[in-house]
């Protein structure tokens, strides 16, 4: 996965570090530092991290295309 | 020059860093189905460049910072090509494969690069380094893996103290060498700046102020093993960083007729560039650290800033500007604002404290090392800054907004009294 988190906007609530202990800590009090590029297999965690984080910080994609949702008008 | 009237279908973005492909993100956004091509001198895909001197050099997780990009963004990357030259007349780029590039709409995002040390023989030594892309941070770490005696860098900026801090991190020796009275005087003003002087020196640090770096000694490999000062003072280190600031990569503009200058590329208020008589090229606009922009919340002055938060939102109005037609343009306008991460401090700062002329501390407190502190000129709140204080920010970057009276915000809850005091000397 790619991940990338707008440290102008992140207020160390760390909401993400209890959501994925393993790919984002707190570096001294409010410092946030943070896995940019987690194993596909941390998916659930990191996505947990982004809809935590009360200011909207983090951008995650992953690296495995994620097959299109089917359009209303297919079914 | 009349402008653009088709729509556009092919979109060349010069850059592939975060400001260009921040547009080509924002150019899918506003519905733009055309093609999008990105180009980059470096052979990686867009990567994101602050981790490298905060994180990277530590080791902490991977080096690979590679940006996210949405899965449908279908854009076509030349990576390892650089523009050697623009044709605004023909809308063409020619690129150091030899072959050209023909645009409807072009975006120049080509950044800075590092300044390097200026002696070319002494800055080709192997223990010599410069930080400003992924290549140079994993030399650097490299070079750090070698655990050298002491490091030495030089030049108080941001990513010299950044560095230093990394280099405490990994249990280093670490001597700074700073040309002024004060690190980070020029980013932060005195006040704050004193505050990270005692700060690096209390994280062992070997902070030199007013110091100058003549020149190196080497050995019979060349390596690096010792700087001589100007007063002809020795200091031993086996790693020398250059941390000289940066410069902007305008050369492949020169012969444009573009407004040029080391502050970039001028621009209008809608991100288009101008010509060296400022008349609008309609076709070419710019964004992030190149782009030299007239800012209406500071009265219409031109800055340039090398920040990440202007190169995603200075991308963002670029690229619907590209894709609209005059009659759809927007202008950009943003309150300055980075953040830095260094001696497990946390120091984010909005608008722009430049012309600063007081400074008064409004949360917290300098000795508790968590602060917030406004700055104000001519009676007017012109910037914050916070040291582990990042949620009371917003508050204060509304004020610095408005360019409310200094200072702003009196009788707060948890609020010190307010001593404002003036700035041992505006700053630059």
């Amino acid at each position: 996965m790619k991940v990338v988190v707008d440290l102008n906007r992140c207020q160390a609530y760390a909401q993400c570090i209890y959501a994925a202990p393993d790919h984002f800590a707190l570096h001294g009090a409010e410092a946030l530092v943070y896995d940019t590029a987690p194993d596909e297999a941390a998916r659930a965690e990191i996505e947990r991290a982004v809809q935590a984080c009360p200011v909207r910080a983090i951008t995650a994609t992953s690296d495995v295309p994620v097959p299109m949702p089917q359009k209303a008008g297919d079914r | 020059m009349t402008a653009p009237t088709e729509a556009p279908r092919q979109i060349v973005i010069v850059g592939a860093s975060l400001a260009g492909l921040s547009a080509a993100h924002a150019l899918r956004d506003v519905g733009y189905g055309g093609r999008i091509i990105l180009i980059g001198d470096e052979h990686e895909s867009p990567y994101d460049r602050p981790p490298l001197s905060k994180q990277v050099l530590r080791g902490l997780y991977g080096a690979d910072t590679s940006l996210p990009q949405r899965a449908d963004l279908d854009a076509t990357f030349r990576l390892g090509v650089s523009a050697l030259e623009l044709d605004t007349l023909a809308h063409r780029i020619y690129l150091s494969d030899g072959t050209q590039i023909v645009y409807d709409r072009l975006l120049i995002a080509t950044g800075t690069r590092a300044r390097p040390w200026p002696n070319g023989a002494e800055a080709a030594s192997s223990n010599v380094y410069t930080l400003r892309g992924h290549a140079d941070a994993e030399h650097l770490a490299r070079g750090l893996a070698w655990k050298p005696r002491r490091v030495l860098i030089i030049g108080g900026g941001f990513i010299g103290c950044e560095i230093a801090s990394c280099c405490r991190d990994l249990g280093l020796d670490v001597t700074l060498a700073v040309r002024g009275a004060l690190p980070l005087a020029h980013a932060l003003g005195s006040v704050t700046a004193a505050f990270m002087r005692d700060v690096i020196r209390d994280c062992g640090v070997d902070l030199r102020l007013e110091t100058e770096v003549a020149r190196f000694q080497a050995d019979a490999d060349s390596r690096v093993v010792a700087a001589i000062l100007r007063t002809g003072q020795r200091i031993e280190a086996d790693c020398v960083v250059a941390a000289l600031g940066a410069l902007r990569n305008t050369e492949w503009l020169a012969g444009a007729g573009l407004a040029v200058s080391p502050k970039g590329v001028r621009v209008d208020a809608h991100c288009r560039v101008l010509s060296t008589t400022r008349a609008v090229v309609p076709d070419v606009f710019a964004a992030g650290d190149i782009a030299h922009w007239p800012s209406a919340i500071y009265g219409g002055r031109h800055l340039a800033v090398e920040h990440w938060g202007n190169a995603v939102a200075q991308a963002e109005t670029a690229a619907r500007n590209m894709a609209a037609g005059e009659a759809g343009l927007v202008s950009y306008d943003h309150l300055p604002d980075f953040w830095s991460q260094q001696f497990g401090l946390n120091i984010k700062l909005v608008g722009l404290p430049a012309g600063a002329d007081q400074f008064a501390v409004v949360q917290g407190s300098l000795r508790d090392r968590r602060f917030i502190g406004v700055y104000g000129a001519q009676g007017r709140t012109v910037a914050a800054v916070s040291v582990d204080s990042a949620r009371w920010l917003p508050a204060y970057r509304a004020a610095v907004t408005e360019g409310a009276p200094f200072p702003p915000i009196v009788g707060a809850l948890d609020q010190a009294d307010i001593r404002p005091r003036p700035l041992a000397q505006a700053v630059p």
